[in-house]
């Protein structure tokens, strides 16, 4: 996008923040989504506005969405696939008689 | 609500599927077309920052940004009657929906803008009339019943679209489908509760019922998009995975639904040609005017002149809060930049 009518227009939009729920206590942070907003407070506000409108959230995170670190997706096969043949980390592995094999 | 933009048959400026020459693309690009295939034939999800090719990413912007346009200019029509519904009640819910309907609008521009363009772009497309939005909100509101009967059918077909696409390819798509979805139903059922209401009232209310299905019926069974063999498009949409079902076949489905439901509400649907076929295990119904849907579609329906000012008002009158906003949050963040200096 090197148009300079959008680069314009995008200095002046308000940042981007990705918005995470806690729906209920003893529950993890969901990531549902994304919103603009000026300052960390409207943005606080807005994610309750526009993601918990049926009392869906005990807890909310806003986040800067350029303060995020992401894995490349590109990378997913190098990044991930060690973990593939370490199939010692899952229990089916270990074959137990079947008196212990409840562990 | 639900936009029939994938079916404009290039009538917009919409480039073609995929006319780029295949002798252009690299052979590390035809590798990564081959595993995007493969990932849409094993009905894997696809993510933002996953490759795919241009024009599915064309194809997702336009038919997101759109969805979300019509979900803001949707409010337009209801919003009319909320400072007129017969009880507190009544205002109270018409509230809750507009409000929906709002919000349903901000999670489809989130996942439009996952896609590389700004929201200030997808907006200045929507003002331009570069973009489109669902026709049917073309259309004006006479009457309470309207309101009533825009929950029924509007929000039915609406719903009858959006459940398929739960599973659409692109990831943030069918994400923010599922939110929406599960918010949507109440709009139907308090549509159809209020025109209950109206069924058992007086003679007056229930000819401004029939009076209200007799003008929405068409539009909403055109809301679908054109029969399957005059929608190119719809194939490589739904090789993509994006559209899961045939426009005829959503068309089909809904008609079957509403039929009952209008004959517990005790209304007449205004096709005489409404007829159960025993053999195609769907109702038969008469003509559509496709004419009158490009009419509406290309610029020329009861309230496109209306609906596009009031949205580009919005966005002028709002232009000086937007940068005030801006200015108070850099001002904040000012001293304390100086501070660490």
């Amino acid at each position: 996008m090197t148009d300079t009518t959008a680069d314009k227009i995008i200095d002046n939009e308000w940042p981007l923040w990705e918005v995470f729920v806690r729906t209920k206590a003893g529950l993890d942070h969901k990531h549902c989504g994304s919103l603009h907003a000026a300052d960390p407070k409207l943005a606080i506000q807005m994610a309750r506005d526009v993601y918990t409108r049926r009392q869906e959230g005990s807890s909310v995170w806003v986040v800067r969405s350029d303060q995020i670190i992401a894995s490349d997706p590109g990378d997913k096969d190098m990044y991930f696939d060690p973990m593939e043949d370490k199939v010692y980390r899952h229990p089916t592995f270990y074959k137990l008689p079947t008196e212990v094999d409840h562990m | 609500m639900y936009t029939q933009s994938m079916d404009t048959m290039g009538k917009d400026g919409s480039p073609d599927a995929d006319s780029r020459p295949k002798a252009v693309r690299s052979t590390e690009e035809m590798l990564l077309q081959q595993r995007f295939d493969a990932r849409i034939d094993d009905g894997d999800f696809i993510e933002a920052k996953d490759w795919m090719p241009e024009n599915y990413r064309k194809t997702l912007t336009r038919q997101i940004s759109q969805h979300a346009h019509s979900e803001i200019v949707g409010m337009l029509p209801e919003g009319n009657w909320i400072s007129r519904a017969p009880t507190l009640k009544r205002k109270a819910i018409l509230l809750a929906k507009v409000q929906d309907e709002g919000g349903h609008g901000l999670y489809l521009y989130a996942a439009a803008e996952t896609l590389g363009q700004s929201r200030d772009q997808l907006l200045d497309a929507l003002h331009t009339g570069r973009a489109k939005y669902s026709s049917i909100f073309n259309y004006p509101t006479l009457t309470w019943a309207d309101i009533g009967v825009i929950g029924w059918l509007v929000d039915g077909a609406a719903i009858m679209n959006q459940v398929p696409i739960c599973r659409c390819s692109f990831a943030p798509y069918a994400r923010a489908m599922v939110r929406i979805c599960r918010e949507e139903s109440f709009h139907q059922r308090q549509g159809y509760d209020a025109l209950l209401t109206m069924m058992q009232g007086t003679d007056a209310q229930k000819a401004m019922v029939q009076d209200a299905v007799n003008r929405w019926w068409w539009p909403s069974i055109q809301m679908f998009g054109p029969p399957d063999d005059q929608s190119p498009n719809s194939a490589q949409s739904m090789r993509w995975g994006i559209k899961r079902i045939s426009n005829d076949e959503l068309r089909a489905k809904f008609i079957d639904a509403t039929v009952d439901q209008a004959k517990v509400l005790g209304v007449t649907l205004p096709d005489p040609d409404l007829k159960w076929n025993e053999a195609r295990g769907h109702f038969d119904h008469g003509p559509i005017d496709w004419s009158e849907f490009w009419r509406v579609v290309g610029g020329d329906g009861p309230m496109n002149h209306e609906r596009l000012a009031a949205r580009v008002k919005a966005w002028d009158d709002g232009a000086w809060v937007r940068e005030a906003a801006l200015v108070h949050a850099r001002k904040q963040a000012a001293p304390s930049a100086a501070a660490a200096a």
